[in-house]
């Protein structure tokens, strides 16, 4: 079992190495991209603004504060103020406002984020001195410290998905797995050497641009590096068992695309790659839970910016091994190895 | 002779059509049966039910006086009639990685030279001919020294010099032993390989035999073959003998000696004139009414 386990799985690195325009797509692009995000983003400003605010649960249109009917700013309302905090640490929330004492009113800025000072521009402008500011505590986290993880779990999804998605349908539709249907060789065995190069593969890649991007870019790192590789090692498998899930009936290129899009891209803008789901309705960020992505980045996140050990991110590495049980069973039930 | 492969009252329905009907048919240790049909017959549905790869609708196929078991595929070899390979694997790769599938098997080098890749085991696979491709696909059928060896349509595509040598290396595997397993649409593949043949067509069997004896049962003529031009004196008399193909003018007939003292009597020259047996290709005119080649 093991030999033949081993000789697929040497098999498809020997393919996916030499097929030398593959693996340096695979490490150039997201090298690219977050040069791009961060020449985009060190440079100028984004229009709006978020503002989070605490009113201890009065409805933020009978507070009758002016500054909340100010234009281009998102005002919402949040339950707490400590997690809030956080977010504005992170650059993730322009300004935290404390409106739940009338007599009391205060305000949050991240010190090192364009927006925030703006918007406390806008906000001493609008108001008397009467409100007494505040600092966050922490480091300031720069929004390219907070893209990073998003663009490694992106590039890593994408590989995953389409790198399994489309070299099984490929295999499938040109006969080859035919072919080894008509062998010894087992459905689990085929499987699971897929999914090891796969993993293998992504994780150097991954391991090399974080490398790069660190040296050219520079990023904050605060967690430790073996949570990080198992927050990346869980998420890898879970999106890579989805992909061979996509794959495990379909014979046509064209519509394993489509279903693999059909996956990807809510990921790519639900999963908070490239900005937070703070502030958007609620339904919208649970069903955001239910993605592999979403789990991923949670957790390295987590690791990355606040210093979290595996215990506080548990609940994400559940998560992503329920994922990935769920998808290889059915995968695995499902699978089929003759084209149609 | 012991029966290796026994195949009985098979049945197999797509959608819209009945492409397996009722067949029986049993295949002996050593020999080289042969499953001829024009394109649409069932011969691919009948072998790949009989490679385990295709469930039946109703039959049974026995393997050794037995349902097929675990060992089924270990113990056998199947060329499909298309295979992709994996990308970017040399020959040896691709030898190795199907051998370390089975526990018992052929050294390389052997299989190398049994199926004439040895100068190429080291280019890409994606690099070989068409015949030095279905050689490599022969290779990975034998690459488990298997009892019982199924080729589906292998030298369909190949020019006739690539296909005459893949009969040659047919030919080798016969003389180790093997039992052979041949679908093909070329009716001299089959005369020249196989020791009995069955030929299907609608997903029936329409005949069932040795090569020589089928044809010998089903004719006792022979073809006289002219050039039109030659044929235009005898038209008259001999007319309606004669059957016109393309440029040709063809007389079967059971009396050679009788039919050609006809045409030299109508003053035809016989410079051009040419004598062949019947073939398997006349064999499936007969039974079918139907060209084979469709």
């Amino acid at each position: 079992m093991i030999r033949r386990f081993l000789a697929v799985l040497r098999a498809r690195n020997l393919e996916f190495l030499r097929d030398r325009s593959a693996l340096g797509w695979n490490i150039a692009l997201p090298v690219f991209i977050v040069l791009g995000m961060w020449l985009l983003f060190s440079g100028g400003e984004k229009p709006l603004f978020k503002v989070a605010v605490f009113s201890a649960g009065v409805p933020l249109a009978s507070l009758h504060d002016d500054f909340l009917e100010t234009r281009f700013i998102q005002f919402y309302s949040v339950p707490d103020i400590q997690p809030t905090m956080r977010k504005v640490e992170h650059d993730q929330v322009d300004m935290l406002l404390d409106l739940h004492d009338p007599n009391h009113p205060r305000y949050w800025v991240n010190e090192s984020s364009p927006k925030g000072y703006i918007l406390q521009k806008i906000l001493v402008g609008e108001k008397d001195a009467h409100y007494s500011r505040e600092s966050v505590s922490g480091r300031a986290i720069r929004y390219v410290d907070w893209l990073v993880p998003g663009i490694l779990g992106m590039n890593m999804m994408f590989s995953c998905l389409f790198g399994v998605g489309y070299v099984i349908v490929r295999y499938r539709k040109n006969g080859f797995l035919k072919r080894l249907n008509a062998t010894p060789l087992k459905a689990f065995e085929f499987i699971a050497a897929q999914v090891t190069s796969r993993l293998m593969l992504i994780l150097v890649i991954t391991i090399a641009v974080y490398i790069g991007t660190d040296l050219l870019v520079g990023f904050y790192m605060s967690g430790s590096y073996l949570a990080l590789l198992l927050v990346a090692i869980l998420g890898a498998t879970s999106m890579i068992s989805l992909g061979l899930l996509i794959a495990a009936r379909v014979s046509s290129e064209e519509f394993a695309g489509g279903l693999l899009n059909l996956f990807s891209w809510p990921m790519m803008f639900l999963s908070g790659v490239w900005f937070s789901l703070e502030g958007t309705p609620a339904w919208l960020q649970h069903a955001a839970e239910f993605l592999p992505l979403t789990q991923m980045l949670v957790g390295a996140r987590a690791v990355m910016l606040d210093g979290a050990g595996v215990l506080q991110i548990l609940p994400n590495l559940l998560a992503l091994t329920g994922m990935t049980v769920l998808f290889l069973a059915v995968g695995a039930f499902g699978f089929k190895w003759k084209n149609d | 002779m012991t029966d290796i492969i026994e195949v009985n009252h098979l049945v197999k329905h797509y959608p819209a059509v009945k492409a397996v009907d009722d067949i029986s048919f049993s295949v002996r240790q050593g020999e080289c049966f042969g499953m001829l049909g024009p394109n649409g017959a069932g011969k691919t549905t009948t072998v790949e039910i009989m490679e385990g790869i295709m469930p039946a609708d109703h039959g049974t196929v026995h393997y050794q006086g037995e349902p097929m078991g675990p060992l089924f595929r270990s113990e056998v070899g199947i060329q499909f009639q298309s295979t992709a390979l994996q990308d970017f694997l040399t020959v040896r790769e691709t030898l190795r990685l199907f051998r370390s599938f089975y526990p018992r098997g052929l050294p390389l080098d052997e299989l190398a030279s049994l199926c004439a890749l040895a100068d190429y085991m080291d280019r890409d696979a994606r690099k070989l001919s068409g015949g030095q491709r279905q050689r490599l696909l022969l290779a990975l059928a034998l690459v488990n020294d298997p009892v019982l060896l199924f080729l589906d349509e292998p030298t369909t595509g190949l020019d006739p010099q690539a296909r005459h040598n893949f009969w040659e290396l047919v030919r080798n595997i016969k003389a180790r032993g093997k039992t052979v397993i041949l679908t093909t649409h070329y009716m001299e593949e089959a005369y020249l390989l196989c020791d009995r043949i069955i030929i299907m067509d609608h997903g029936h069997i329409i005949a069932e035999g040795r090569p020589a004896t089928l044809m010998s049962h089903h004719f006792r003529d022979a073809v006289l073959q002219l050039p039109q031009e030659d044929f235009l004196p005898a038209r008259d008399a001999l007319g309606e003998d004669a059957k016109q193909v393309g440029e040709y003018v063809e007389i079967i007939t059971a009396d050679i000696n009788a039919t050609i003292a006809a045409l030299l009597s109508h003053g035809v020259s016989l410079a051009h004139l040419q004598i062949r047996a019947r073939t398997l290709e006349d064999l499936f005119l007969e039974l079918t009414g139907r060209e084979l080649r469709v």
